[in-house]
């Protein structure tokens, strides 16, 4: 791979948008490239200035006004009444999506408020010098450590063959209720696996991505696994499909 | 207060919505004129929805509403067809770019994102402040994924250029 591929492709790469073949290549050519690097680093540079504090929030008013409108009991502003012959349009591309999509939207709406808690305490970890309370590489001095402190006990697998390294284990207070978060490493990447008991049946992985940050859960065993990193979304799903093949 | 199902799938989201329609309308207060539309809109439409992805199909009406909006209120702005190729292609040139960026003002940051011509300005938003796959982008936007990436290129070449300086590109 050139370095006129490589530019072509800076933004995919960056978005975590590559397939895992060509995301390698990229990565390759950046160890050797200096300045493809340095585009690299300046798009990394580009999303933290506008992740910082441009995201704005809806005022209270609007959220007032907002439910009364879905309760019903507010019409649109006389604007939008004018062009309502477009909203069919509009209506028909909707139930052609929704068809497509799948009927999953419950256990994903409810699942949505959660991943941007978990975000937060994905960054959080990263923030304090508070990474984890039982740093070792060792499954077998994590996951006793984690005996006492929690009314469950989470599996730890070693994936360091693998290329994911274990860092230790942290205690976490998530959803209302403290969770194991297991730290694992990928070079420079860190990766957040919160794990806790759920009653939800076992489901598939399913990735999202928020703030920047790549986020894929899954339930298994009666346990619910939720991993946050920025690490790009194809390496994040292989380290879930390790975590998932187990010991 | 648990709420009705259609609040419960669609107010979370409402942050989200906001966000993009004051991105895009450049105002406060046509923002939350856009906002309560597109909730009116998402309602009337909501039976037919089945989809996984509320907040993706949320913004895609709130952008139509944010079009329509500015259709009305400017004409020129939102019906101008926007030429990819006239709008430059990327900057390329290698150079410690990071740095200037990571040091840019915030007040300096939001200004170089309102002076993006609308089209690059959403797909930023979606991408950078949202965190849309480029999948969701092009749903959203009613454009192909190419158009996202390429659109995301010339954006961000064009915001590294406003805030770290390097060659002008021509205006839109």
């Amino acid at each position: 791979m050139n370095c006129d591929d490589v530019r072509r492709l800076a933004d995919a790469h960056h978005d975590g948008e590559l397939d895992l073949l060509r995301q390698m290549e990229v990565d390759e050519h950046l160890r050797q490239c200096r300045a493809c690097a340095a585009v690299q680093e300046s798009h990394r540079a580009l999303s933290a200035a506008l992740g910082a504090g441009l995201h704005l929030t809806a005022p209270p008013s609007l959220r007032r006004r907002v439910r009364a409108a879905l309760k019903g009991s507010v019409a649109a502003s006389p604007w939008s009444r004018v062009r309502s012959l477009q909203w069919v349009g509009v209506g028909l591309a909707a139930i052609a999506l929704a068809l497509v999509a799948g009927p999953m939207l419950s256990r994903r709406l409810q699942a949505d408020p959660l991943a941007q808690e978990l975000v937060s305490a994905h960054i959080r970890s990263l923030m304090a010098t508070h990474l984890t309370d039982v740093a070792s590489s060792d499954r077998h001095t994590v996951k006793p450590w984690f005996a006492g402190k929690l009314d469950f006990s989470p599996p730890v697998v070693d994936l360091s063959e693998a290329g994911f390294p274990l860092a230790g284990g942290r205690l976490d207070y998530v959803g209302h209720r403290p969770v194991a978060a297991l730290v694992y490493r990928r070079g420079e990447h860190v990766i957040n696996l919160f794990v806790w008991p759920s009653s939800e049946a076992s489901s598939h992985e399913t990735i999202r991505s928020r703030q920047g940050y790549n986020v894929v859960s899954w339930s298994q065993d009666g346990t619910s696994h939720w991993a946050v990193s920025d690490l790009n979304a194809m390496e994040l799903r292989r380290f879930a499909s390790l975590v998932q093949a187990g010991p | 207060m648990p709420g009705s199902p259609v609040e419960q799938a669609l107010l979370p989201h409402l942050d989200a919505a906001y966000n993009l329609a004051r991105w895009l309308t450049g105002n406060d207060h046509d923002a939350e004129d856009v906002v309560q539309d597109a909730f009116v809109r998402a309602l009337r439409f909501f039976g037919g929805f089945r989809g996984d992805d509320a907040r993706a199909w949320l913004l895609a009406i709130v952008r139509n509403t944010s079009y329509d909006f500015l259709r009305r209120r400017r004409p020129q702005q939102a019906s101008d067809p926007f030429d990819e190729e006239v709008h430059g292609a990327p900057d390329e040139r290698p150079s410690p770019e990071a740095e200037l960026l990571r040091r840019a003002d915030q007040a300096l940051v939001r200004q170089a994102l309102e002076s993006l011509p609308l089209a690059w300005r959403e797909v930023i938003v979606l991408r950078e402040l949202e965190g849309l796959s480029y999948k969701q982008i092009a749903d959203v936007a009613g454009i192909q994924i190419g158009t996202v990436m390429s659109r995301l290129a010339r954006a961000r070449a064009r915001l590294k250029q406003l805030l770290a300086g390097g060659a002008p590109q021509e205006a839109p």
